[in-house]
């Protein structure tokens, strides 16, 4: 991970780490906050707690975004003093989560915009002047548009891949897939390397070509306290406990002290964590289908 | 049986759902309210929750809306720019669910910023997938507790489009969905008024006045000629919300 980050993360650079809910890359957020990385524009639907402690670390000039929340859980209150009270200053650029999805569809399409039926009566396209519209040339219908979006860096966390990065998703896929095929490089994080006959035994489940990919990191428990289906569940008492964590500015610095630059790789995380087996998931095996002709 | 107001909302909003109904869930009463229906009147309700999930079947009280039980056991899971581009857009979606932490005359719902947007007091979470889900679904459902500062006459900022914006309507501007048909709350249930958009009150529940709702209204509220009475939750509705759907008590203690 260290190398992975340091050699495709840079100061400045536009960086989406997805996954909705499920698969959100914490190990790779952590790295970015340890490397001290400056000026990034984070773009996720979601921040969730990983984007609130990358802003609270000052790794972000810009977040770009649909729902800042802690979700299930209350606030995100790095991000919320950050707008409310400028500390750190942070610039943002909202959407909905449907602005933003098509964003993505638009960068992995390498299209410069996607239309979309959304936005009539809301005040979004006055706080973001980027949502705009457009005549459709055969019905004459004014649709909404946004701009593509095409990351530097895209990070993705998937359940398993092969040594070229040919990544395995299952449960929520979230915007995985767009995300990484809109990005100029893409780090994919595994919770298990494996031969590459195994993908090959399911393709239909293969998310992310290995074509796209340009490392492919293997970090167990990389997602927590989000979840990786089949391996482990949420952490949702972590989740709750960000409230209490993030709403002290002095809380939320002595969490990173200890748990991000006060360890040196995710191994040491889990470690410190108390391990986290408690959180292993149960066996839901699959069948399976035929692959044959 | 004595009940909680949420024990009150929970089965209102569940009372909406008709047998068969797409259903787009959020979390917290909008999910016990759908596996409420699910488990009593309306066995073939689809929910469809924004992280992918089509007909899912949580075993478990999902604290997120991405919560892995809504996977496991589920019709489909898709990724979300299918969720949103070929189920809501694509006009799939009967009812959705929506709350907020200002609701005001017509039905707009703010969940971005209490103040203004460039220097708010309070910065809310923001649209998620709310703004889609009032512009498309066919018809929506809001969930919210009653006081002045949650229902003004005008939000601070339209998030989710209700049935007037700045003086123009939904059908001026395109909106294929209904729009809040319905607002359930704590005291009573609002409803738009056919010709004006403007939220009315429509029933109350027992034991409430009139008065005691317009007093958590920030404009003069109209009332339904005929404002009904609200059967409150019976036994079986009470068990199940208690034992089987938040045996903990997550959502519906207060």
């Amino acid at each position: 991970m260290r190398d992975a980050v340091a050699a495709l993360v840079r100061d400045g650079d536009t960086v989406v780490i997805e996954g909705f809910t499920h698969l959100i890359c914490f190990a790779a957020g952590h790295e970015i906050i340890r490397q001290r990385r400056r000026d990034l524009t984070l773009c996720r639907l979601t921040p969730d707690l990983i984007y609130d402690q990358m802003i609270a670390a000052g790794c972000a000039r810009k977040l770009v975004f649909s729902w800042a929340g802690n979700p299930g859980a209350g606030s995100l209150h790095a991000f919320r003093r950050a707008v409310e009270k400028g500390e750190p200053p942070l610039e943002l650029e909202e959407y909905s989560h449907f602005g933003m999805v098509a964003r993505l569809s638009a960068g992995a399409a390498r299209l410069p915009f996607w239309t979309l039926r959304d936005y009539m009566g809301t005040d979004l396209p006055v706080a973001n002047p980027r949502i705009r519209r457009v005549t459709c040339p055969y019905t004459g219908e004014v649709l909404a548009t946004v701009p593509a979006l095409n990351p530097d860096v895209t990070i993705v966390h998937a359940q398993r891949a092969d040594a070229q990065g040919n990544a395995q998703i299952w449960g929520l896929l979230g915007v995985q897939k767009e995300a990484a095929l809109a990005s100029e490089r893409v780090i994919v994080v595994v919770e298990e390397l494996v031969d590459q006959s195994v993908i090959r035994a399911d393709p239909n489940r293969t998310m992310i070509p290995g074509l796209a990919v340009d490392a492919v990191v293997v970090e167990p428990w990389g997602a927590h306290p989000s979840y990786a289906q089949g391996y482990y569940d949420r952490d949702n008492d972590f989740y709750i406990g960000w409230e209490a964590t993030s709403r002290d500015a002095s809380s939320l610095t002595r969490y990173l002290e200890e748990f991000v630059f006060g360890v040196r790789n995710r191994a040491e995380y889990v470690e410190r964590c108390g391990g986290l087996e408690r959180l292993r998931a149960s066996s839901r095996v699959c069948a399976g289908v035929n692959y044959g002709y | 049986m004595t009940y909680s107001p949420a024990e009150m909302m929970a089965t209102v909003a569940a009372r909406e759902l008709r047998d068969g109904e797409v259903v787009f869930v959020g979390i917290g009463l909008p999910n016990l309210a759908c596996n409420l229906a699910r488990a009593t009147h309306a066995p073939r309700l689809v929910l469809i929750y924004e992280s992918g999930a089509v007909g899912a079947e949580p075993e478990r009280l999902p604290v997120s809306i991405g919560d892995p039980s809504l996977v496991t056991g589920s019709l489909m899971v898709c990724g979300m720019a299918d969720v949103f581009q070929f189920l809501l857009q694509n006009g799939r979606i009967e009812v959705g669910f929506l709350g907020g932490a200002q609701i005001d005359r017509f039905g707009n719902i703010n969940t971005t910023v209490v103040g203004s947007y460039q220097h708010p007091t309070v910065r809310l979470p923001g649209s998620g997938g709310a703004a889609e889900i009032a512009i498309h679904a066919r018809r929506t459902i809001v969930i919210s507790r009653l006081s002045r500062r949650a229902f003004p006459e005008a939000v601070d900022f339209i998030t989710s489009p209700g049935h007037r914006m700045r003086g123009r309507t939904r059908s001026e501007l395109g909106m294929p969905g209904a729009g809040p048909v319905r607002v359930i709350t704590d005291k009573g249930i609002l409803e738009a008024d056919e010709d004006t958009g403007e939220l009315v009150l429509a029933s109350l529940y027992p034991g409430v006045t009139a008065d005691e709702v317009r007093a958590a209204v920030g404009w003069p509220l109209r009332c339904r000629g005929t404002a009904l009475g609200v059967e409150p939750p019976g036994e079986p509705e009470l068990r199940l919300l208690r034992e089987v759907l938040d045996p903990d008590g997550l959502y519906l203690r207060s």
